[in-house]
């Protein structure tokens, strides 16, 4: 199970959580698990096609998966997968 | 007997190395380290070109700072070649530097010779007590005040983030500071915007910081700009900054800006805050990653609380207003490592401050091109954000 950091906007649809628990052998598979334990989130987190939404930055600990393998990139039980959307208040 | 002063002296300088203005003067490029250990006061009528100043009761605990290698060539100065002779004899003696010398004659026969003298910009005597914690940093010193005294940021506004960012700039003597706010004080502001006061609910914002601002330090030049940025005034507000902050509440100014500044290459320190949590990055244009390369598109509505009241911890834009105030302070300076090609991430809840990397986008639609080929129609463009929020009410 790897660790899932979730971003303010999003906690309100993981019961109010600010990191939750997924599985999955990459990306890719945790993010449709959490999607699947709290579906609120698929609708912010994929596109109608199934892709990554272009506003949601994912990143595999520090690294941005987009320069990685994208939702192929493998993840281990000891990695984070940040999920971060812009903010914009100032 | 104890012995006499001039006694003493000719015993110091036949115990070190004296070299001649003339040899000092070819060594001048060769990269060595020329230290001038007169008081400050002595320094107006001119110092040797590229030298350092480290007052002689200073030099034992600053030298370090200036000349971290023991090998270097050292050359040391004074008005007439003794003080420098003394401080010489501690170098080598008492801290072990190698290869130091005494310039002969001091900066008077340097000059009586007419060699080349930098006068240097000298703080009033006023300003070197102001800021005198900084002159006391040899990565500021007086050279590095007076950068930040010639230097001109304008903050986006001066609400959660800009308040503590213009205080401490001004405190810290940038000498010109922009800031740009249509608001008026409100008593929902007070909560966090610590610029503004009480007694100035109802009065402009950008009135109310400029009065905050003179307070603290009247050597900054605040320049007011009661407007709302847009893309008919943008050019025009930000050219001739040195540094911008990112202090704005909504998607679209935060894009429009991204573009101009990356067209104009003028470094943005950008910060967002919500809740309990706070993002910081700097944007420098074509150095590192701009805006547009982090985050291609703003989010929906429902995912942008920026588009509606939103609460926030009021403690949070202090701390991240502060780290950009630190980092605009940094490039000022061009000293250690800004936040380029990371996003800082503050979590006030977990007390923790953890970075991801990012990268420039080869396929940015603004910086992966030169600046003059970004047109106006192009600037702050992006999917109908005005209507999202206006949807989301």
């Amino acid at each position: 199970m790897a660790k899932i950091k979730i971003p303010p906007v999003l906690r309100p649809s993981v019961g109010g959580e600010r990191e939750v628990s997924a599985s999955g052998e990459n990306v890719g598979e945790i993010l449709r698990d959490l999607a699947d334990s709290h579906p609120a989130t698929a609708e912010q987190l994929f596109s109608a096609d199934g892709e990554l939404n272009r506003y949601v930055n994912v990143y595999l600990n520090d690294e941005d998966v987009r320069v990685l393998d994208g939702l192929d990139t493998a993840v281990g039980d000891s990695d984070t997968v940040v999920i971060l959307p812009a903010m914009a208040g100032g | 007997m104890s012995p006499s002063s001039a006694d003493l002296l000719r015993q110091v300088k036949s115990e070190i190395q004296e070299v001649d203005p003339s040899e000092v003067k070819e060594l001048l490029q060769e990269g060595v380290a020329i230290i001038d250990v007169r008081e400050t006061e002595e320094l107006a009528s001119g110092v040797l070109p590229g030298a350092k100043h480290v007052p002689r009761s200073y030099l034992e605990t600053r030298i370090e700072g200036i000349v971290p290698d023991r090998s270097a060539h050292v050359i040391l100065y004074c008005a007439s070649g003794n003080r420098s002779a003394y401080g010489a004899r501690t170098l080598e003696q008492d801290l072990g530097y190698e290869h130091v010398e005494s310039m002969t004659g001091g900066i008077a026969l340097w000059k009586d010779r007419g060699y080349e003298i930098d006068v240097p910009r000298t703080l009033s005597p006023e300003q070197r007590d102001r800021y005198s914690r900084h002159l006391l940093i040899p990565e500021i010193g007086n050279e590095g005040q007076q950068k930040l005294l010639d230097a001109k940021v304008l903050l986006l506004g001066a609400g959660g983030l800009g308040s503590p960012t213009a205080l401490y700039l001004a405190a810290a003597g940038v000498g010109t500071l922009g800031i740009v706010d249509d608001d008026v004080v409100d008593l929902s502001n007070l909560q966090r915007q610590v610029i503004h006061s009480t007694q100035r609910i109802g009065i402009p914002k950008v009135d109310s910081a400029e009065e905050a601002i003179h307070g603290l330090n009247p050597d900054v030049k605040v320049v007011k700009y009661p407007v709302r940025l847009d893309a008919s005034n943008i050019m025009e507000i930000i050219e001739g900054y040195d540094v911008i902050v990112d202090g704005v509440d909504n998607f679209p100014t935060r894009y429009l800006l991204n573009d101009a500044t990356v067209r104009l290459q003028i470094p943005v320190v950008s910060a967002s805050i919500l809740g309990f949590d706070g993002q910081l990055s700097v944007f420098k244009p074509y150095e590192g990653p701009c805006y547009r390369c982090l985050f291609r598109e703003p989010p929906p509505a429902e995912l942008a609380p920026s588009c509606g009241a939103n609460g926030v911890l009021g403690v949070l834009p202090g701390t991240m207003g502060l780290l950009q105030a630190t980092e605009v302070v940094k490039l000022i300076l061009g000293i250690g490592d800004p936040a380029i090609g990371r996003l800082l991430l503050y979590d006030a809840l977990a007390a923790t401050l953890t970075e991801v990397k990012v990268h420039r986008d080869p396929d940015c639609p603004i910086c992966s091109r030169p600046p003059d080929e970004i047109s106006d129609e192009e600037m702050g463009v992006f999917p109908d954000y005005e209507a999202f929020c206006a949807a989301a009410g």
